[in-house]
């Protein structure tokens, strides 16, 4: 039994997750453009917003992409520049940092969302929800932090990434990886894919629409062809 | 196909090309998303129409609409275009029409029939128990453990949805019942303001009309009537259109805030001043209007009289006294009633003025045969003679083709030159008494007082004249006027005034401590109106308002302001005259409309009610009077005759002389009576009249809490009576609905007070009058949440419909732009499927009937001549009782109850037989009948309709109104202006006849709005050469004026006018209410409070309460109730902006946020009027329900000479003359509202609760 529970949520629950997210944003993307949007609420209150909304922000897209370099980067890759265990430090010193930044600006935000009359009467259904998700997912990565400091040799960061990396390359065997791993890495993971799982039906959407082009944008005055 | 994979052209993508030296791209990116936003403004048709509410504005609205929804609207901008010297009328509208599609499907929109569920569970358990729907509602009824659960939960929510076949049946049930028990006059119905949507109206009032209900007046409860119009003109209200502001060379907006209130006409107020129009501003608070004019009037409020007074002084004084102006003193000759004679009476010692002298008051009545005593005499100054010029009232109803406005001798056609003034010739000088009033002191501070006489004696130039009965001394109105004023005419008279800085009433020193404005302003203003209108041959106007009419002592202000207009000859020229714009009162078609709205082509007389005399006693308004005519008569009055008089006496005295009308009529079943006259063998009202003379019936008024004189049934349609209008809500709430009520003062009875003589005094006073209380309407309004069932009618995009305003000369349609939405329907349709219910249940209860409908003495009919010359009292034995002309008229009508319906859907054959009128003309309405049945089809069921004329759809009805008025029909406008001709001798049809052949259709008018054609039912001119101007016609076409002399009327010589001391203008300060001491220590406790005036302007963000709970302008203000006071109030009480305050005196209690402004002086609080309750309103702690609306701390208080009838312009007309309701003598105690509860349930919580 705790074999098949092993098997569905780390062997299958990772796909059924990553279908939706993918699906579901496509479908989404195509058939409700006007739903494809981040709801900023800072037009309606402004308080907090700058410390609250930078730090949250900042902090959750460090942490993102440490998790997708770290999860997704073949040991072989960088194993002659740092071992395991440098990279183990590494990753437990960012993630402490961006996680606590991540933490202070997302309480600031979940107060302001509950506390400001404005802001809660205007908050879509899904809105308050999403953010307590990504509030617990953030505490249990942060309590993931004193368990890896028992052993510092990545042993778990190695079998944690194995099994990411044997998940996106479909091999039939990642859940086994995870098996003998501590309780709160397993119900981090659980609930991690349960954010993607969750991410179309959310204004998390406007991640895929991160304005990066902004960046190197080539002109001021942007002035459209006639059809 | 795919937004994602369109986005996926990374390798056919070209590089932008650039602009502007790289600073601008040009992307060759889709443009489809473009096709969302051009969408959103598609549309599938546009349909013009316009917004059925009480503004004037009449604006036409493009409605567009889109799958079958009405999507947005916006100004139409395809007026016929105005002269060439003068601006376009267009846009028209504002922000407030702008926003009313959000009604259509928003939350507060009524989408299905709504019954209060205690009665509905009542009524299907007896249903099922008779077939019988009208035995059913009498065993309902009848049962008081029933009818007292529903009447209490009145205001509280608790309404279920009904079917519109068992509403449609329990009300026309209730009817029948109603009418078979205690009478048809019981069943009363209230809409305002039929030129918003006349036909809509008239469904109601047709529907009433027919079954012997009931209709009630709304411009007087409104006091939007000023009943000096009637009083100076003879006239309800006549008004220059906007566009003629361009026409004037200086506007004074006297209590008039243009530019919030009438957004859509405020652009010709500006754009005068390009042409050097000087704007002067009167308000106490700095207003829009003051803020847009050159010069700020800051009088204090309610002190207005006092600033008109000294205007007129210096007026009278630069251009009568001193210097001289020859245009002035020829308009006055002419145009007024100034040269007319007025006999000197003694009284305790003093000379004081008594009513006009009259032909019959002289040797051989001067040899006038018909109607001397209403031939009121002039001095002519060639012959030296006293001569009856033409145009008296008298002509008009006796001599034909002498009643217009020539300078001859009615006798012989003598040219004459009346006399002025007896300066030069007199043959004593007299000292004679005026009255004072400014010396009165009220409870406030703020309305200070000067320490004069109360007798003003003051030299008046006298002619003694041989009467038939002996001598009498004369003066000349213009003499009395100038005495009045305190103009020093060399006569040595220590009491007038030597210059502006005496301190004599009424000069501008005078009236600086009263108004607090100063006497160079006064002077200088006054010397500029008169000047220019001297220049410009009467180019000065005056717009005016609610702000100023609505004070008990309104007819001084206005009169006063009158004087001014007329002294400066301003009156029927273009460009100058009296602009008061209070109530869309303006029905142009209204000849048209009259025969539709009241069942004038079946029956008549329809049943008609003054609506503010109604609700002072059915409502027990009267049971809390604390106004004592010994604080109101003047000091010169004959007190003996008012001992033990109160208010409420004076109107059953005037509804039993014929004055005034009444509603319920007798406290006997009309129905009954006409039987018992039948069988008793004489004529009904020989029966009604017998038995009233010898006391063994009562008329309804004399006995308000005897159940046999309840109103039981009330209509309210279009209106928001209970959430607006209402003056006295509480007591409404609790007199006429029996529900939670925030009364907090004590009746007569418990007060020890004087109680009326008239009325019989019932201890235990009566709550819940009303059986049966249904409301009609789009929206849940606060009236519909106090109703028993709800109607959802059409809104103003769901129905076809008439609309005209007095702003602009334009008739509008409102056009059926989609269907009404869920099962509402239009107005026309609920009561044509009304009408058809009763003409089905009345059987076996009510058939063919006859019905004694009381008629006052009316206004412009023969019978205005009633009562010459003196007062007298049946009752008393003064007089006999003579029906028409010492008391009501008793006629009797025959109503055929089961072809009610027959009889709604077809124009009745009256209109052929006796023809249509208005205004004391008639004509003949052959071929428009005709024309109409040609138009309408015509009925072909068997019956009392067939071969008539159709009235089936609302475009049926409209098509009526059309092509019987004279204004949408030249064909009978020519006819009108013929037959007046006749009574006044001189060619009027010039007027019309290049009109002759237009007939204005309803599909014309939805094409374009259409311009109206000139009309004797009006006193202005619609044509090429000028703009519409009130008295135009008067003036320029020599046509009377319908008063008395037929002049305009400075002087009012009735004997209660004198009695009050009205008979000239003078300045009465504001009534003390006395209001606030019997509750300010008990409730306050030695709180912060500030006692203030309570002012109730007309709103920014609403019409009334149309528009004060749409979402859209909730969010443009503070989201529900406020009211403004001024910095230093504020800091009194501790109060900062947009706190919650709490108001209160004896009548109620209100809660609201405060706005905190800089804009209102100290000693007034504003509540911008009709709030809607329902909105946003907490807890008052006082009363403990919840706050309230404006009118929670108002009463009504009636006003006697509004009561005069039976003579000449001073008689009843529907809506036209009457008591009207006052509000702003009103003072509140304002504090802090400690605690902010809502007290929210639902209806079955409450009901546990109560349970």
């Amino acid at each position: 039994m705790a074999n098949y529970i092993n098997q569905f949520f780390f062997g299958i629950y990772p796909y059924l997750a990553l279908t939706v997210f993918f699906l579901g944003s496509l479908l989404r993307y195509d058939r409700d453009q006007y739903t494809w949007k981040a709801s900023s609420s800072q037009l309606l209150s402004k308080k907090d917003m700058r410390v609250g909304s930078n730090l949250f922000h900042i902090g959750i897209i460090m942490l993102f992409f440490g998790h997708l370099f770290g999860l997704l980067t073949p040991h072989w890759a960088y194993h002659f520049a740092i071992s395991a265990g440098t990279k183990q430090v590494l990753a437990m010193t960012a993630g402490g940092i961006f996680g606590l930044m991540c933490l202070v600006g997302m309480v600031l935000l979940i107060r302001r969302r509950i506390l400001d009359p404005r802001i809660r009467a205007t908050s879509q259904p899904a809105d308050l929800p999403i953010l307590l998700i990504l509030f617990v997912q953030l505490v249990l990565g942060l309590l993931t932090i004193p368990y890896s400091a028992q052993h510092l040799d990545g042993s778990s960061m190695l079998a944690l990434a194995n099994w990411a990396q044997h998940v996106v390359t479909f091999q039939g065997d990642a859940a086994s990886f995870v098996a003998g791993q501590a309780w709160v890495f397993k119900i981090h993971l659980v609930l991690g894919l349960t954010i993607f799982l969750l991410f179309p039906f959310t204004r998390l959407v406007h991640v895929w629409s991160v304005p990066v082009q902004y960046l190197s944008r080539s002109g001021y005055q942007i002035v459209r062809k006639r059809a | 196909m795919s937004h994602f994979l369109d986005n996926l052209t990374y390798f056919t993508r070209k590089r932008p090309e650039t602009f502007s030296e790289g600073h601008g791209i040009t992307t060759g990116e889709s443009r489809d998303w473009e096709r969302a936003y051009r969408g959103r403004w598609s549309h599938d048709k546009v349909v013009r129409s316009t917004h059925g509410v009480n503004c004037t504005g009449s604006c036409s609205w493009k409605i567009y609409v889109k799958g079958g929804l009405v999507t947005w609207e916006t100004q139409q901008t395809d007026y016929p275009r105005t002269r060439t010297d003068l601006p376009n009328h267009e846009p028209r509208g504002c922000s407030r029409g702008a926003s009313y599609s959000w009604y259509l499907y928003s939350s507060a929109r009524l989408k299905y029939p709504m019954i209060r569920s205690q009665l509905l569970k009542s009524w299907r358990s007896l249903r099922e128990q008779h077939t019988d729907p009208v035995v059913a509602w009498q065993h309902l009824v009848e049962d008081e453990s029933v009818t007292s659960a529903y009447k209490a939960a009145r205001g509280l929510g608790g309404m279920v949805r009904g079917e519109w076949d068992e509403v449609n049946e329990i009300i026309v049930a209730a009817n029948v019942y109603t009418a078979k028990k205690y009478g048809p006059d019981r069943v009363i119905g209230f809409s305002p303001i039929p030129a918003m949507s006349m036909v809509s109206y008239a469904a109601g009032s047709r529907y009433l009309s027919l079954i012997g209900g009931v209709c009630m007046s709304f411009y007087d409860w409104y006091c939007d009537l000023p009943p000096s119009s009637p009083q100076v003109w003879g006239e309800q209200t006549d008004v220059p259109e906007s566009a003629d502001w361009y026409n004037s060379n200086y506007i004074i907006a006297w209590g008039s805030n243009v530019p919030q209130t009438r957004t859509p006409d405020a652009h010709f107020f500006t754009e005068v001043r390009y042409k050097g129009t000087k704007t002067v501003a009167v308000t106490p608070d700095y207003s829009e209007v003051a803020k847009l004019s050159d010069s700020w009037v800051p009088a204090r409020q309610g002190t207005d009289a006092a600033v008109a007074m000294a205007m007129g002084h210096v007026i009278l004084k630069e251009f009568y006294v001193d210097g001289h102006s020859d245009y002035f003193s020829n308009y006055v000759r002419q145009y007024s009633d100034m040269p007319f004679l007025v006999m000197l009476e003694k009284r305790d010692g003093h000379w004081v003025p008594g009513r006009t002298l009259r032909a019959s008051d002289f040797p051989g009545a001067l040899q006038h045969e018909r109607n001397p005593d209403w031939k009121p005499v002039v001095f002519d100054a060639g012959s030296r003679q006293v001569v009856v010029p033409n145009g008296t009232i008298g002509a008009r109803w006796g001599d034909q083709g002498k009643w217009n406005l020539e300078e001859k001798d009615q006798l012989d056609g003598r040219e004459i030159k009346p006399l002025l003034s007896f300066l030069d010739q007199s043959d004593e000088v007299l000292p004679v008494a005026f009255p004072y009033f400014g010396n009165q002191e009220h409870d406030q501070d703020i309305f200070a007082h000067s320490d004069h006489d109360s007798i003003l004696n003051r030299k008046v130039p006298v002619k003694n004249l041989e009467l038939a009965e002996g001598a009498v001394k004369a003066v000349t109105v213009y003499d009395l006027m100038l005495a009045n004023y305190g103009l020093d005419r060399g006569l040595d008279d220590p009491n007038v005034a030597q210059s502006y800085d005496d301190d004599v009433p009424y000069t501008p020193a005078w009236q600086e401590k009263i108004t607090g404005v100063k006497r160079e302003q006064i002077i200088q203003i006054a010397r500029e109106f008169a000047d220019t209108a001297d220049k410009t041959r009467g180019r000065s106007m005056v717009i005016l308002g609610a702000a100023i009419n609505h004070w008990y002592n309104m007819d001084m202000t206005y009169r006063g302001i009158m004087n001014m207009l007329i002294m400066c000859g301003c009156v029927g020229q273009s460009g100058g005259g009296w602009a008061h714009y209070v109530g869309q009162e303006k029905l142009r078609p209204q000849t048209g409309w009259l025969p539709l709205a009241f069942g004038l082509d079946w029956h008549r007389p329809p049943r008609q009610m003054n609506s503010t005399s109604f609700f002072y006693n059915h409502s027990n308004q009267w049971r809390y009077e604390k106004l004592e005519l010994d604080e109101i008569l003047s000091p010169l009055a004959e007190r003996s005759a008012w001992e033990n008089q109160s208010l409420i006496d004076c109107n059953v005295r005037a509804e039993r002389m014929g004055w005034l009308p009444s509603a319920p009529q007798l406290e006997e079943n009309p129905l009954e009576l006409a039987k018992k006259a039948k069988a008793a063998g004489v004529s009904s009202a020989d029966y009604v009249v017998g038995r009233l003379k010898d006391g063994s019936l009562r008329m309804s008024c004399q006995a308000p809490d005897d159940p046999r004189n309840f109103p039981r049934n009330l209509f309210i349609w279009r209106s928001n009576l209970l959430g607006s209008s209402g003056k006295g809500h509480e007591y409404m709430l609790k007199h006429l609905l029996g529900t939670k009520n925030g009364v907090l003062g004590k009746d007569l009875g418990q007060t020890g007070g004087q109680k009326p003589s008239e009325v019989e005094w019932v201890e235990q006073d009566t709550e819940g009058k009303l059986d049966l209380v249904v409301t009609l309407d789009f929206r849940m309004s606060t009236t519909c949440v106090y109703s028993d069932i709800v109607l959802p009618s059409s809104t103003w995009y769901e129905k076809n419909d008439l609309n005209t305003s007095d702003m602009h000369p334009f008739i509008h349609p409102l056009s059926r732009a989609v269907d009404p939405a869920w099962e509402s329907r239009s107005d026309w349709d609920i009561y044509k499927r009304l009408a058809k219910v009763y003409a089905d249940l009345c059987v076996g209860h009510l058939g063919t009937e006859t019905d004694i409908v009381a008629l006052p003495i009316l206004h412009d009919t023969p019978a205005e001549l009633g009562q010459p010359l003196d007062v007298k009292d049946w009752k008393k034995g003064e007089c006999d009782p003579i029906p028409g002309k010492t008391m009501p008229s008793y006629i009797e009508v025959v109503r055929d109850y089961p072809d009610t319906y027959k009889k709604f859907t077809s124009l009745g054959p009256l209109m052929s037989k006796v023809g249509n009128g208005g205004k004391g003309i008639a004509w003949n309405t052959e071929d428009e009948v005709r024309l109409l049945g040609d138009l309408n089809r015509r009925v072909t069921d068997e019956g009392v309709s067939q071969g008539l004329p159709r009235i089936e759809s609302d475009i049926d009805a409209a098509e009526v109104v059309l092509s019987l008025a004279p204004e949408t029909n030249g064909q009978v406008a020519v006819k009108a202006w013929q037959a007046l001709g006749k009574i006044t001798g001189r060619d009027h049809t010039h007027l019309a006849l290049p009109k002759h052949d237009e007939k204005i259709r309803f599909r014309d008018i939805q094409a374009q709005p259409r311009k109206i054609i000139s009309s004797p039912t009006w006193s202005g001119l619609e044509d090429e050469h000028v703009s519409y101007n009130a008295g135009y016609t008067n003036v320029h076409e020599l046509i009377p004026w319908r008063t008395l002399t037929g002049r305009q009327q400075f002087y009012q010589d009735h004997a209660w006018m004198r009695d009050f001391g009205e008979s000239l203008c003078v300045y009465k300060p504001p009534i003390n209410t006395k209001t606030v001491k019997p509750v300010i220590d008990e409730i306050g406790q030695g709180g912060k409070q500030v006692v203030l005036n309570w002012i109730t302007p007309h709103q920014k963000w609403g019409i009334h309460s149309t528009y004060s709970e749409n979402l859209l302008l909730l969010t443009l203000s503070r989201g529900g109730p406020c009211v403004w006071m001024s910095e230093i109030d504020a800091a009194k009480i501790g109060c900062e902006d947009n706190d919650w305050i709490e108001l209160y005196n004896t009548n109620g209690a209100i809660a609201a946020r405060a706005v905190v402004s800089q804009r209102v002086p100290e000693g007034m609080v504003m509540m911008y009027h009709a709030q809607e309750k329902i909105i946003n309103t907490p807890i008052s702690q006082i009363t403990g329900h919840r706050g309230g609306i404006h009118n929670s701390v108002t009463r009504a208080v009636v006003k006697p000479t509004h009561m005069i009838g039976g003579y000449a312009q001073l008689a009843y007309g529907f809506n036209y003359y009457g008591t009207v309701g006052s509000n702003r003598d009103e003072f509140v105690v304002v504090r802090k509202l400690e605690k902010v509860e809502w007290h929210v349930t639902t209806a079955d919580s409450a009901e546990e609760a109560a349970a």
